[in-house]
């Protein structure tokens, strides 16, 4: 697994500086502020041309936005099944639910709606971003329990069925919108997207497995009875309504479940880690549609 | 919408596909929950699909159906704008009923 | 016209109150006595969903055994992606369809779903059934009177009962 882990970072490395040399005329909201020639200094631009093109290499017959359906992108008799069950898939109702809940008012007689931009409908696609005044990177899940406690309630849970149909309901109001994932021109944006990154493909647990082993060196193949899901789009598609489960889940349940599956400890839902883990992905998936609320094994 | 039935009819030339996915647990009764219980068996036994008071469908289920069930036919004749009624009956003698028109 | 005219002879008979030992002695239908009355009325056939055996279930819903036949389109996955939601569907070619079902011998209760077609209604139906391990699924086609049928094997990796 060591030779792996260092065939892909070396792998990773050469396509870097290879994308960063050909990317490298192009202005960056970044490199203008920055001093060149500063150590290990990321390029999230550069480093997203790269990582799409990884994937794009690694399935040339897959087309770009296909990459949003995970395993149903590469595995014909996987994608017949799902195909066959979205014509009338069983998250319709967390769907309806989510719908029910972001409409019902707080006990003040405030709704979700008063709490983000276009009264939330249509802006999944822009989280998470970096808030410049808490200096911190703010998910969609964050900012719905952060409306709720701004209005008199209680949070709800990050891994249970409330924040799914509510993330649900406000995917389905962006899909097929491209995600739009900002890194503004500020040193503490850039820390987060590196600890995201640093997240990913760190590796962790009994299994050793970092995010990177599964879903950027072996996606398409099989882990025990799954077929791995490539990186590359891989949160355009949340939450999601899992076979498995039998019921919708959020990206905090499925980052704290997939840590669990590798005989990891699982962190804390919304934690640092975890939400500049989702910047970092997001970002990558620039450009890429929503499919949200999907639907998975 | 409080039932439990969601159903999509649409009239297609000279016959209605009818296509139907009930909010259900449809528990076997073989799956234990967190404390090793079993959970007991719960599920829909009989569906039934009714156009101009004539039975068109009827579903007799076990407990290998999903949860959430889904089932899919079609009949000649039902025009658009007719109604198509829907109803379950489970083990437990819990039961939904609904109505919608033929698209 | 009565409601009873589009019905089958079996129904009609067993409604009218003929009973059952008339059914035999017409040598019309040459049921078991128990499992004429079990596919001929309308109740949920409780005992048939209960048995544990595929063979067993299929002779208490039907008194008869099927017989191959290549009119009957099954459709099934190669590799459930997940035991607990599998879409199966059929569709069939031949005449006089009355009822289909579904038997998964490997699954606890191997009798899935049984539909009833009234005449008018198509003889194809879709559904999702849970499947505890890789098994044949069977699709069992009641027309004219006598019992058809075509099976696939469905490999279930994670099975669909729980485990």
């Amino acid at each position: 697994m060591n030779k792996a882990a260092k065939e892909l970072s070396a792998r990773y490395r050469s396509i870097a500086i290879l994308a960063a040399i050909l990317a490298g005329f192009a202005s960056s909201t970044l490199s203008s502020a920055q001093p060149s020639g500063a150590a290990e200094k990321p390029d999230p631009v550069a480093e997203a041309v790269a990582f799409r093109n990884y994937f794009v290499k690694k399935f040339p017959d897959v087309k770009l936005e296909e990459f949003v359906n995970g395993p149903y992108a590469l595995n014909q008799d996987m994608r017949r099944q799902w195909q066959e069950i979205d014509q009338f898939p069983p998250y319709e109702f967390s769907l309806e639910k989510g719908k029910e809940l972001f409409a019902t008012p707080f006990r003040n007689g405030k709704t979700y709606s008063d709490c983000f931009p276009n009264r939330g409908v249509g802006i999944r696609q822009n989280y998470p971003y970096f808030d410049a005044l808490e200096g911190k990177v703010v998910t969609l899940e964050l900012a719905l329990n952060r409306c709720r406690e701004a209005n008199g309630e209680s949070p709800v849970s990050y891994v249970g069925d409330a924040m799914a149909a509510l993330t649900a309901y406000m995917a389905f109001t962006s899909r097929g919108k491209p995600f739009d994932i900002k890194i503004p021109d500020d040193r503490r944006a850039l820390e987060a997207y590196q600890n995201g990154k640093r997240y990913f493909y760190t590796r962790r647990g009994q299994l050793n497995f970092s995010c990177a082993t599964c879903h950027v060196q072996y996606p398409g193949e099989h882990m025990r009875a799954e077929v791995l899901a490539p990186a590359l789009g891989i949160l355009n598609a949340m939450p999601i309504y899992r076979s498995e489960w039998g019921s919708m889940g959020t990206i905090s349940r499925r980052f704290t479940t997939c840590n669990s599956q590798i005989r990891g400890q699982p962190l804390e839902p919304q934690s640092e880690e975890y939400r500049d883990l989702e910047y970092y992905l997001s970002y990558l998936s620039n450009g890429l549609p929503i499919s949200g609320p999907g639907a998975r094994p | 919408m409080a039932s439990s039935i969601r159903v999509r009819a649409i009239a297609n030339g000279e016959t209605t596909d009818v296509q139907t996915l009930i909010q259900h647990p449809m528990d076997s009764g073989f799956v234990k929950n967190d404390r090793g219980e079993f959970i007991p068996a719960h599920f829909i036994q009989e569906l039934t699909f009714e156009h101009d008071g004539k039975k068109v469908f009827v579903a007799d289920w076990g407990t290998a159906v999903s949860k959430d069930p889904y089932v899919k036919f079609s009949f000649k004749g039902g025009n658009k704008g007719d109604d198509l009624k829907v109803s379950w009956t489970d083990n437990k003698g819990e039961s939904d009923t609904a109505t919608v028109k033929i698209q | 016209m009565t409601p009873f005219d589009s019905l089958p002879m079996t129904r009609r008979l067993v409604l009218s109150g003929a009973g059952f030992l008339a059914l035999a002695d017409l040598g019309v239908i040459s049921f078991h006595p128990v499992t004429a009355l079990a596919a001929a009325n309308d109740k949920y056939p409780e005992d048939a969903f209960k048995q544990n055996n595929g063979n067993e279930a299929i002779k208490l819903l039907y008194g008869q055994t099927a017989e191959p036949s290549d009119k009957i389109k099954l459709d099934a996955p190669e590799i459930a992606e997940n035991g607990a939601v599998v879409p199966v569907s059929v569709s069939t070619t031949l005449a006089d369809v009355t009822t289909v079902s579904f038997v998964v011998p490997e699954n606890p209760n191997p009798l899935a779903a049984y539909y009833k077609i009234p005449p008018g209604t198509m003889p194809n139906v879709a559904n999702r059934l849970k499947m505890a391990k890789t098994s044949n699924v069977i699709v069992i086609v009641e027309a004219g009177g006598k019992l058809y049928s075509a099976s696939r094997e469905v490999k279930v990796t994670i099975g669909g009962c729980g485990g």
